[in-house]
């Protein structure tokens, strides 16, 4: 999305190729060219050291690794843009990952799906009641919600894993099959940002959610509905991390109530900010969330090919989630005073 | 005040004060005296420049040219706390309190007494009360109240109390009484006379003509940002007084092309909310009505729920002769109404959007198939508006933050006329609009109208009202006060109505 449109003719080769280089940038935009560079260096700085990292096994590698955390990078940049956050959705994932393994092993894979994603769903509803009916910030009230429903997925499975999904073959193909050669993992990230990208760019709904996050007194009094967008967010948002929750399920054979969701709350807010999403609302793109999963995912490959301490992890992520922040109001022009907005 | 009272007392007397701000001249080479042992009266209609003279007066605003001195030594404010050790204090109408501590450490914020850091409660409280009763406020306010459980009048007794205490020698009080019943108006006027019998120089600021002629001895009328002159109040009129405020020149700014009146398009019948109280009013296609009045006196709180935004608690709306009931905007507009609200970057646009997705905000769905947005007939719809009401932006994808006022007005105009409704609510469309623009937006209206609109315009500027408006409503304190022709209506005639007491308003002859 540009900002500006370049009116002049180009009268000589030189200044025709700087107009077209200056539109590439505009089309492409300064923050998802960043992003590319700082992946670019990336790849070169880890494939001159190890490169193994440029094996095709190592590529799929990445690539599974980051579709849980990607996916709830994709719905987490759904609900900043409209000007909420959601903290919920790792908990949830977790949720959904230790009820479908108890509902398949009682009645099935296609019952476990579905009833995972009901059980997702419901807790966005939930959230969104919080925020909508009981004027809870969404900050706090999915913090709320990290809380409650990690204790929920705790209660149900007595805080063990539960179930056994490594011999079916749904989950199977979820884990380890493949689609023309490339993981259903991927495969399921990828439509799963196809699809929100769309709705976002193209849609009515996906226009007004940009509406509502840049300015919700606008959205109403242009006669949207905007208690319907914060609810329908919020249980999009629980669903997609239900889905996220089904993946963990099948990943691991198991249902996890806590370990492999735990955390990802945060992974997911760090993506959508390194992404260029605007925190207050109103602006970002899946293209710039996805960019920056990928930056992440061959990050954190890179520092376990170069056996480096996995904690360090931690803090490299930490450290990218404030510099992404602090280059973003600096872009805004925040003056240094007083708590920032 | 014991110390104080061997005290010499001092005037205040500003000498051509002029301040600019981006472009807009809000006070021209303006003289004031606040003499010692008087109450000065300070008048002059919303926008005359009153707010930012006593902006210069506390310190928020320095001026850029002129003068002030007190007790005939000149002084200069960079900051409020200038202002304050220089023995001025302007008493803010809306002042602010925080919420969560007592009365008593709310009048000594910034100054609790105690030793070594520990503020003694007792001692605090005791101080309080007694700081209370010497201004007579004990009967109002308790010491221990929290903040937040204060109402607006208790409020504006801490903010009296808490400026008092610093012994100032020249007192200004803004708008005081908006908040105060009568019995506490009466207390703040006994306090006011104290004061001016100690010998204190009082300016007082308000839009009731009622209380200037009561309590003050001088009244200084302010127009367009230029001193228009003072008389003393024993030798003036009420009438004389409005003449003073308003008698500008129409400017030619206003086409009048529209004629022909259809049938009723929207129609109030004892219309109450919260803010307002038993509106009736009718709208025609074809007419424009303005709504006059005072800044608060509940015209924007109408458009609101004219616009389903604000509960109606009695009476109907009708459009087209159809009673509606508004749950929401959505409602409103299904039912042909559009509001460009007062507050228009806070309330109306998407500042980080473009300019071509604030235009269509309101017709995403008649520019949707199976709810995908048609981005060719948007653009399309995007072309055309910004063509015809010239909004100058390099592009269609310019952010609305980029344009200016007048631009950024006509995209919220763009929006409404996309949407093609029948009635159109304009709360001060040329507000922050430089002259160009407001004559564009005029013709726009006058368009608009010509075409089958009914428009209602809210507007604080006489002018405009009595050149767009083919009806003048007057509102005050949330009731009209009068309705007048294009033909009979003068700018006294709306402003004796918009401030006079609406029980006298017969009385007063301009």
């Amino acid at each position: 999305m540009s900002t500006t449109v370049v009116h002049e003719i180009p009268t000589t080769p030189e200044v025709a190729r700087a107009n077209a280089f200056k539109r590439t940038v505009l089309a492409v935009g300064v923050q998802n060219l960043s992003l590319i560079l700082a992946i670019a260096v990336l790849v070169v700085a880890i494939g001159s050291q190890n490169s193994a990292f440029f094996l095709t096994s190592n590529l799929k590698t990445i690539g599974t690794a980051v579709t849980i955390s990607g996916l709830l990078a994709l719905v987490q940049t759904v609900v900043i843009i409209m000007g909420g956050i959601d903290l919920a959705v790792g908990s949830i994932a977790g949720l959904a990952s230790v009820t479908s393994a108890m509902i398949f092993t009682s009645a099935g894979s296609s019952a476990s799906f579905f009833g995972a994603l009901a059980i997702g769903a419901v807790c966005g509803l939930v959230s969104g009641c919080i925020v909508v009916f009981g004027r809870v910030t969404p900050m706090i009230a999915t913090l709320a919600g990290l809380i409650a429903f990690k204790g929920v997925a705790q209660l149900v499975s007595n805080g063990r894993a539960q179930g056994y999904t490594g011999a079916d073959p749904f989950y199977v193909f979820l884990a380890r099959g493949s689609i023309i050669g490339i993981p259903t993992l991927i495969w399921v990230l990828v439509l799963m940002a196809l699809l929100i990208h769309f709705v976002l760019r193209y849609t009515r709904v996906g226009r007004n959610i940009y509406a509502v996050g840049g300015n919700d007194t606008a959205a109403r009094l242009s006669g949207i509905n905007i208690n319907r967008y914060i609810l329908g967010v919020f249980i999009l948002a629980g669903t997609v991390a239900a889905l996220a929750g089904i993946l963990i399920t099948a990943r691991t054979g198991s249902g996890q109530p806590v370990s492999g969701s735990e955390g990802l709350e945060f992974q997911s807010i760090t993506a959508a900010a390194l992404g260029g999403v605007a925190l207050r609302g109103g602006k970002g793109s899946i293209g710039g969330t996805i960019l920056a999963v990928i930056l992440l995912g061959v990050l954190l490959n890179g520092m376990s090919l170069l056996g480096v301490n996995p904690f360090w992890q931690n803090v490299a992520q930490g450290t990218l989630l404030v510099a992404a922040v602090i280059i973003q109001q600096l872009r805004n022009g925040e003056r240094r005073v007083g708590l920032p907005k | 005040m014991t110390r104080s009272d061997d005290w010499p007392r001092a005037s205040l007397n500003a000498r051509g004060i002029t301040k600019n701000f981006t472009g807009v001249r809000a006070l021209a080479g303006v003289d004031l005296d606040l003499p010692t042992g008087k109450v000065t009266a300070l008048m002059g209609e919303n926008g005359a420049g009153k707010s930012t003279l006593l902006k210069i007066l506390s310190g928020d605003y320095q001026p850029d040219e002129g003068t002030i001195e007190i007790g005939g030594k000149a002084v200069t404010f960079a900051t409020p706390f200038d202002s304050r050790a220089a023995g001025l204090r302007v008493i803010a109408q809306e002042p602010e309190i925080v919420p969560f501590v007592s009365v008593a450490e709310n009048i000594y914020v910034g100054a609790l007494p105690g030793s070594r850091g520990i503020v003694s409660q007792r001692q605090l409280q005791d101080r309080a009360r007694a700081d209370l009763e010497r201004f007579g406020f004990e009967r109002f306010l308790d010491p221990a109240t929290r903040g937040i459980d204060l109402s607006p009048a208790q409020r504006q007794m801490v903010e009296i109390v808490r400026a008092l205490i610093g012994d100032p020698q020249v007192i200004c009080f803004d708008e005081p009484t908006s908040s105060l019943s009568d019995s506490e108006t009466g207390v703040l006027f006994d306090l006011i006379v104290r004061l001016r019998d100690e010998g204190r120089a009082v300016g007082y600021v308000s839009h009731r003509m009622r209380e200037i002629f009561q309590i003050a001895d001088t009244v200084t009328i302010l127009r367009d940002g230029r001193l228009i002159g003072s008389r003393e109040i024993r030798d003036t009129s009420v009438g004389e007084v409005v003449r003073m405020m308003v008698g500008r020149d129409l400017s030619t700014m206003f086409e009048r092309n529209r004629h022909e009146l259809g049938e009723v398009a929207l129609e109030l019948e004892a219309v109450s909310t919260d803010d307002v109280t038993d509106i009736s009013l009718t709208v025609r296609r074809g007419e424009v009505v303005a709504l006059a009045g005072l800044v608060g006196a509940g015209r924007t709180e109408l458009a609101l729920a004219i616009a389903g935004d604000r509960p109606v608690t009695a009476g109907t709306i009708k459009v087209h002769g159809v009673a509606q009931r508004f749950r929401s905007p959505a409602d409103s507009i299904a039912a042909g109404i559009g509001l460009a609200p007062e507050e228009r970057k806070a309330d109306a646009l998407i500042m980080v959007r473009s300019v071509r997705d604030n235009i269509a905000l309101a017709v995403l769905g008649g520019l949707s198939r199976f709810g995908v947005v048609d981005r060719r007939k948007e653009r399309q719809l995007a072309e055309k508006y910004i063509a015809q009401l010239r909004i100058r932006t390099p592009s269609m994808a310019q952010l609305m933050q980029n344009l200016s006022g007048g631009n950024q007005q006509k995209v919220v105009l763009a929006r409404w006329l996309a949407k093609a409704t029948d009635v159109l609510i304009l709360d001060e469309p040329t507000r922050g609009v430089d002259v160009g623009a407001k004559a564009e937006i005029y013709a726009i209206v006058d368009e608009l109208a010509a075409n089958g609109v009914a428009v209602l315009v809210i507007s604080s500027e006489l002018p405009e009202v009595l050149g767009l408006a083919d009806r003048i409503i007057v509102m005050q304190e949330g009731r009209v006060t009068g309705e007048l022709t294009h033909a009979e209506a003068t700018e006294e005639r709306i402003l004796t109505l918009a401030i006079a007491d609406h029980f006298s308003a017969e009385g007063v002859q301009p």
